[in-house]
């Protein structure tokens, strides 16, 4: 990737060392995209070890293919060759060989997958929300932005992302992570930035007409240049802003911190289980609390009335994820703990990134 | 294939092509060959309407910019394509044509069993694509030929009703023409034509129409779903409704999953006869071709979650999806292998048909093969919806699907019309389409891999070299393809008159006149050996004796 995002091309890319010379060349004549993500390594190496199988299977039947053309060429008009009726040591060897080696791949396939669509629990959470035909992200702190994402090196990284329309799809080709972005439910998707630079950010899935001009950057910065971003730019922190709108809509009313409200207690519920009157229970998860504020009839909370108006129209997206934000601040120590974006474990991140980790635990401690 | 229970000694004097001159002639026909033959004709339009939406696409793409044309504009072109291709073209393209005139000839049958339905199935197909010939005078569709929810069902203002009653209606004809096929080929077989007897063709049809039968009422469902909801605001796919727009995906895969079969199995049947004919061999391993079309034709049906790697679908169903795929790849790479072993020892011709096959092997090899890639989840995570996705469903469609509907219309060409086409011109356009062809296509593998995404209409500027190379390609390939056009009709007036089997093939169809008589055989064929035997064969022994002449002389 050159051009528009010279600043991409780092000088030196941890990547780029590791790879032997006659590897190597392939970036160079940018046959691969830029490795940005721990994920990146993995993805190239599977690719390019697909491509040698194919490499040696293709030519492997293009040379047995060519030498009996030659060989077999018909030499007289009134020839019949000698008739062969097939043979099971071939066949069997040619369905046993082909089966194995597809069993290798789909392992080797299904544990990167594994791998990128299971979360980790300590990270940084940025709520993103697709829109025809612009990205939104909001950061933990407040700041918001649109069409571009800055992240920290070395840290890990989940995005929570939703659409207010059609589908779309968040693609960031140099991190290999996609996911598709599907109004009506929570996607994620992960990873962990390695090197520093600006690539791009794809709308993958086709979105109607600006499909193509969907895009926008993701900036991966030192922790100290992040630092420097986020206090740059203005914010109110998703806690907070939920718990304006949790005020502004009167949610307060009836979801009483005492429990003796019409609606049952939000305070010490996140992540817990809720018992519901048709017997079952459920886990209260962002899913939940989404489909609570929408269809609340969906899934009523045992011993209380039906009566929640649905708040469809009245909030979006975004807002839902400021409310979510918020019930999570007030949930239980543990949960709203894990929830917090811990610094990883290198120790390029830990200096810098301690004050953006203090800040959201303080957060809900300032709004009481 | 048989032994003559009448002495055949001259040509009949009306072939089915003479038996009536008028359009009501062609129109009413009930003859299953005309019926193809009217097939052909309106196929190859759709195909050119196609041809030219892509030719535009590639314009579209030599620069990052959309300069061309609008957004608008580029999304209703890319959607056409797609829908031009894949309903109006490769779904009725060898089973609508070879197969409705070959499958009662290989089957020594006079017709197909419902030989009225046969003429309906054309009708209903002509009045879906009037249908969408509207649709596409009146604005198009936008939405891509998948026709995801809910941009289709509620944000996209072009005419996807319209389009999806097309579609609706032109799946009857698909199901029409694989219940008449599956039927004739169970009750129609000539004495002594057993199941393992049948040309490998046939077996191909039989698991082609399986799929068409089972598979195409669920898209109809699907498609009326969406129209329902479009026009009377019911939720069924759009969460704003209460719907589940993934919900769409199943079902809209479901069956066009398997209706990459129904494109690619035909292809597969006609490679088998090209082979089998260009090398004089049995083709190898009998068995383990006709029940690796069948085998593809099942687990074809359950692979449609590998297209949702991507879309929230469980984690779980995902690897049970990729599991699956690869159970499907195996019968693909067992008819490859298969195919090159029946040349060994063979006695190859190089005549255009055998340049098509082996396109077929070369092109399908690594179309299937990049399959792998697609079906390895981790992998596919980066590569969907991306370049890579359509170069390789390209290399199986135009690369498997296509070469093999014109190696096998290069074929059967002179049984079809008495007359053969040039045969300098027939391989030199085969080479053309082949390098024509790569050229278009395996750039997009790479600038897939580099992030590339599908249905863009403006791109960011490193990638343009390989648009640049792709779009050239394209020009290389659109010569290859208006070529046969041009001497294929030449060659109705003006080809070499043949015999009734010009290449000494050892099929049923080619015992009978070429042209053959409305009733197909003069007399009633009864069938006492194997397909593919070639010492059956009449115009070998004459060439024979011909040669052993000049040889004593």
């Amino acid at each position: 990737m050159t051009g528009a995002l010279a600043t991409a091309r780092g000088t030196d890319s941890p990547g780029f060392g590791q790879l032997p010379m006659s590897l190597s060349l392939l970036f160079q004549y940018e046959f691969i995209p830029e490795q940005a993500s721990k994920f990146a390594m993995e993805v190239d190496l599977f690719y390019l070890a697909l491509w040698l199988m194919t490499i040696v299977f293709s030519i492997g039947i293009a040379i047995a293919a060519g030498i009996f053309m030659f060989k077999y060429r018909r030499k007289s008009a009134g020839e019949i060759p000698e008739q062969i009726e097939g043979a099971m040591t071939l066949e069997l060897t040619w369905t046993i060989i082909p089966l194995l080696i597809s069993l290798g791949i789909f392992g080797w396939g299904a544990k990167l997958y594994y791998q990128m669509y299971t979360p980790p629990k300590e990270s940084l959470e940025i709520f993103v929300t697709g829109k025809q035909w612009m990205w939104r992200a909001q950061h933990p702190d407040g700041q918001r932005e649109i069409n571009t994402l800055h992240v920290p090196v070395g840290r890990r990284v989940k995005l929570t992302m939703t659409s207010e329309d059609v589908l779309h799809a968040y693609f960031i080709p140099a991190f290999r992570t996609k996911a598709d972005v599907v109004p009506g439910r929570y996607t994620t998707t992960w990873f962990e930035a390695t090197k520093p630079g600006t690539y791009h950010i794809f709308c993958a899935e086709y979105c109607g007409t600006q499909h193509s001009g969907m895009i926008g950057t993701v900036t991966v910065q030192d922790p100290a240049d992040y630092q420097a971003w986020l206090s740059g730019t203005s914010k109110e922190s998703p806690v907070l802003a939920g718990q304006r709108i949790f005020g502004n809509l009167g949610c307060v009313t009836c979801h009483l911190e005492s429990g003796t409200g019409r609606g049952p207690k939000l305070n010490e519920l996140y992540n817990q289980t809720a018992k519901l009157n048709n017997g079952t229970t459920v886990t209260v998860d962002d899913a939940y609390i989404r489909e609570s504020i929408l269809n609340p009839m969906a899934k009523v909370v045992e011993k209380y009335e039906p009566v929640m108006p649905s708040f469809q129209g009245q909030v979006s997206e975004e807002q839902i994820q400021q409310l979510i934000a918020y019930i999570k601040s007030i949930g239980p120590k543990d949960a709203a703990a894990s929830a917090q974006a811990k610094p990883a474990a290198s120790p390029a991140a830990a200096k810098p990134a301690t004050p953006a980790a203090a800040k959201p635990a303080a957060a809900p401690a300032k709004s009481e | 294939m048989a032994s003559e229970v009448l002495v055949q000694t001259e040509e009949p004097r009306v072939n089915y092509l003479t038996n009536g001159h008028t359009v009501k002639s062609w129109l009413l026909t009930l003859d299953h060959k005309r019926i193809g033959l009217l097939y052909l004709f309106s196929i190859s339009i759709f195909f050119a309407i196609g041809g030219i939406y892509a030719s535009l696409i590639r314009l579209e793409l030599i620069t990052p910019q959309g300069d061309l044309m609008t957004a608008e504009t580029y999304n209703r072109v890319f959607t056409m394509h797609g829908v031009m291709m894949i309903f109006f073209f490769l779904i009725p393209s060898i089973p609508a044509t070879l197969g409705n005139f070959l499958l009662p000839l290989m089957l020594g049958a006079k017709d197909v069993a419902f030989p009225k339905l046969n003429l309906l199935s054309w009708y209903v197909f002509m009045l879906g694509a009037i249908l969408m010939l509207i649709t596409m005078m009146t604005g198009g569709v936008d939405t891509g030929w998948t026709f995801y929810p809910p941009y289709s069902s509620i944000y996209s203002n072009t005419q996807v009703t319209l389009a999806g009653v097309s579609i609706f209606i032109t799946g009857f004809s698909s199901i029409l023409t694989g219940l008449n096929f599956m039927v004739t080929i169970h009750t129609m077989r000539a004495p002594g034509l057993t199941w393992f007897r049948l040309p490998l063709f046939v077996w191909a049809h039989y698991a082609t129409s399986l799929i068409q039968v089972l598979g195409t009422p669920v898209v109809a469902i699907t498609v009326l779903a969406l129209a329902f909801e479009r026009t009377l605001q019911i939720g069924i796919f759009d969460p704003k409704l209460g719907g589940d727009p993934v919900l769409f995906q199943h079902m809209f895969w479901f069956y066009s999953h398997p209706a990459v079969y129904i494109m690619i199995i035909p292809s597969m049947g006609v490679i088998s006869e090209l082979i089998a004919a260009m090398t004089r061999k049995r083709v190898f391993g009998y068995h383990f071709v006709a029940f690796s079309s069948l085998a593809i034709a099942v687990f074809g049906f359950l692979v449609w979650g590998h297209h949702m790697f991507t879309s929230s679908q469980s984690m779980y169903a995902g690897m049970v999806f990729s599991l699956i795929t690869y159970a499907v790849a195996i019968p693909s790479a067992i008819k490859t292998f298969n195919w090159t072993a029946t040349i060994y020892k063979g006695s190859v011709s190089y005549d255009t048909p055998m340049i098509y096959a082996l396109a077929f092997i070369g092109l399908f090899t690594i179309g299937g093969m990049t399959g792998l890639f697609l079906a390895a989840l981790g992998l596919d995570v980066h590569l969907h919806d991306t370049y890579f996705v359509v170069a390789h469903f390209h290399y199986v469609m135009v690369g498997g699907a296509i070469i093999g509907y014109l190696g096998g219309l290069h074929f059967w060409w002179p049984k079809m019309t008495g007359r053969m086409y040039p045969e300098i011109w027939g391989r030199i356009s085969a080479v053309i389409i082949f390098l024509g062809f790569n050229l278009t296509f395996f750039p997009q593998f790479i600038v897939g891999y580099l992030g590339m995404p599908r249905r863009y209409h403006a791109y960011v500027p490193e990638f343009q070299v390989w648009h640049i190379l792709s779009s050239a390609g394209a020009s290389i390939l659109a010569l290859g393809f208006l070529m046969p056009v041009a001497y294929l009709l030449w060659s109705l007036k003006y080809g070499e008159k043949v015999g009734d089997n010009p290449w000494m093939a050892a099929g049923l169809e080619w015992e009978t006149s070429s042209p053959p008589p409305t009733e197909n055989f003069t007399y009633q064929p009864i069938i006492d050996h194997d397909a593919y035997e070639f010492e059956h064969v009449k115009e070998i022994k004459e060439a024979a004796a011909k040669e052993a002449a000049l040889r004593t002389a």
